[in-house]
């Protein structure tokens, strides 16, 4: 695909099983670096496991995953994901500084270090302003802008970030998209995921996902134009659609 | 550094939560300050020894109602004594009887009196007055039931507050999503759990030594031994706590499920710790006592605070807590594996 990038995450055969459940079924992907991929699907279909997986929380059933061409899980490696979860994970009793300061001090960042990048990617998210107040003080959508900071403080190599703009206003997601796209011209891979169909236009490429299958994989416009639809939502249902005409005939 | 990282921030949530912090100093002062103002004794058959009682009086000694054992000399009868085997035990001196108490448990004091005084009725009847002089091994007959519980509810108070805290903020950690962040970084699995160990640890400290030091210098309570000790064990007994509890949140879904565990984990102990006499629970229930940590906490208080005992005697209970500490830490960083397999 992109034959002259590094390649940064490679799924191959992933499968997962909760008890009788299957919750991904043979996940192949290549992720390379400079690349903002985006996880499109329903909720429920398999993304947060998927994404667990790669930031080694979790460990797939059948098939491997190599990060940075190393097998996960693997704590070296680790080290070079952020990683944001769907769910804030802030210490509310301690104030955005306090939190960032802990964050920063568990990936090793050395103090003066440490100050700057507490301002940088506060600005990022534009939250200079708030830096002392206690989090319990925070607004839903502050809470997220927080957490996605603490996921920049060590300057990691790939972003893994799950559901990153949910609560948060348009004018701001637009400011933090462009924060991203500046992070992606020094190399820095993303992974997003999104049930949001504007949000996935964003993305360099995309894969859909339904029920723990990924039935497409490409580019915004390729996926549109290979499936004669105007909009993403219109090309996850033809694949969505077809996949299901699919699975009547095998049966 | 990143086990420092982890500490620093748990002390700077005891701080802000000013609430809690006040909970598990103020709490237990409270409480103790409440059973000293209340106790200050049951049915118990004392157990009686009797060293070279002369025949004539012996005929004429009321011996019921006791578990009596005889004995050569006043050696043998004092190691059994020291031994706990018996409550006390008479001898005869020059004609006239003295009587030696154990005299660590006011209501066994209280008991052994109560039926020496019964046995010497028919003595006293006969005309033959005696003086009867009374002498303690430990304790005084000045130490009321409040001295004997004292060191007991010093240990159930640290070994509950820390149990709940440190469990209810660990179940927050990984309801918030904040231990699946933890271990999203390159924090190893053995530094969460060295981190809450010393984030707590020092907080227990502090919390030993203030409800220790009002109980003793405040309220009076009996020390014979060294305030060092006492702060040692409720340092051991704390960490017992700790890991239980926090080994514990992993079986909770919210902190409702987490304080179900004080009538099951908690409360039972009290019962096996010695507040109440051992000998007077049912058989087949005393043989818990061995298996829960209060157990050996409360009788090494118990030496230090009422006998005066020194390290010689605790070792061995500490070395227990000490491995019911270390199994806890174990299944901890082996429950942690759930989260993240390396």
């Amino acid at each position: 695909m992109m034959p002259n990038q590094e390649m940064i995450v490679s799924t191959k055969n992933v499968s997962k099983i909760f008890g009788k459940q299957h919750v991904l079924k043979n996940i192949s992907l290549d992720i390379f670096s400079g690349e903002i991929f985006g996880f499109l699907g329903p909720s429920g279909a398999g993304k947060t496991t998927l994404v667990k997986q790669l930031v080694g929380l979790e460990l797939p059933s059948e098939g491997e995953i190599y990060v940075f061409n190393e097998k996960m899980p693997s704590l070296p490696m680790i080290e070079k994901i952020g990683y944001m979860a769907q769910s804030d994970a802030l210490y509310e009793e301690l104030s955005a500084k306090e939190n960032l300061e802990f964050f920063a001090s568990l990936y090793g960042l050395k103090k003066k270090h440490r100050q700057a990048r507490i301002r940088e990617v506060m600005e990022i998210v534009e939250l200079t302003d708030h830096l002392n107040k206690l989090v319990s003080n925070y607004s839903g959508g502050m809470k997220r802008r927080l957490s996605l900071a603490i996921a920049l403080l060590h300057e990691p190599k790939l972003l893994i970030l799950d559901e990153p703009t949910v609560g948060i206003d348009p004018v701001l997601r637009q400011s933090i998209w462009n924060a991203f796209y500046e992070l992606k011209k020094k190399g820095t891979a993303f992974i997003v995921t999104t049930h949001v169909m504007d949000e996935a236009e964003k993305c360099d490429r995309l894969a859909m996902i339904r029920g723990g299958q990924l039935i497409a994989v490409g580019t915004p416009e390729e996926l549109k134009n290979n499936t004669h639809s105007a909009t993403i939502e219109e090309a996850f249902l033809f694949y969505g659609g077809a996949k299901h005409e699919n699975f009547s005939v095998s049966n | 550094m990143r086990i420092l990282a982890l500490v620093i921030r748990i002390l700077r949530q005891f701080i802000r939560d000013k609430r809690t912090m006040g909970l598990m100093i103020f709490a237990p002062i409270l409480v103790l300050t409440l059973m000293h103002l209340v106790f200050n004794g049951g049915s118990y058959v004392p157990k009686v020894g009797l060293v070279n009682i002369p025949e004539p009086i012996n005929n004429h000694l009321y011996l019921e109602n006791a578990k009596l054992t005889d004995y050569d000399d006043e050696t043998l009868a004092k190691a059994a004594l020291t031994k706990k085997e018996i409550d006390g035990y008479i001898l005869f001196e020059h004609q006239a009887p003295s009587i030696v108490l154990e005299g660590s448990d006011p209501s066994v004091n209280q008991a052994t009196m109560q039926w020496v005084q019964e046995a010497f009725k028919p003595l006293v009847k006969n005309g033959v007055q005696q003086e009867l002089n009374i002498e303690f091994l430990h304790g005084s007959v000045d130490m009321g039931q409040f001295d004997y519980f004292g060191p007991v509810l010093l240990g159930f108070f640290i070994f509950f507050f820390v149990f709940l805290i440190a469990g209810v903020s660990f179940l927050r950690e990984r309801t918030t999503g904040t231990l699946e962040r933890l271990l999203s970084s390159p924090l190893r699995r053995w530094e969460i759990v060295a981190g809450y160990i010393l984030g707590f640890g020092i907080f227990t400290m502090l919390q030993a030594t203030i409800i220790a030091a009002y109980a003793i210098f405040v309220l009076n309570m009996l020390m014979e031994g060294a305030f060092g000790y006492v702060l040692l064990i409720t340092l051991l007994l704390a960490l017992c706590a700790l890991t239980l509890g926090i080994f514990l949140s992993s079986f909770a879904n919210n902190e409702l499920q987490m304080q179900q565990f004080i009538p099951i984990i908690v409360i039972p102990q009290v019962f096996f710790s010695g507040l109440f006499n051992l000998e007077t629970i049912s058989e087949w229930l005393s043989w818990i006592g061995p298996f829960t940590p209060l157990y050996y906490a409360a009788n090494a208080l118990r030496d230090i605070m009422v006998r005066g005992y020194g390290w010689s005697e605790i070792y061995p209970d500490l070395l227990v807590l000490t491995c019911f500490s270390l199994l806890f830490l174990t299944l901890n960083i082996f429950a942690l594996k759930k989260y993240r397999k390396i």
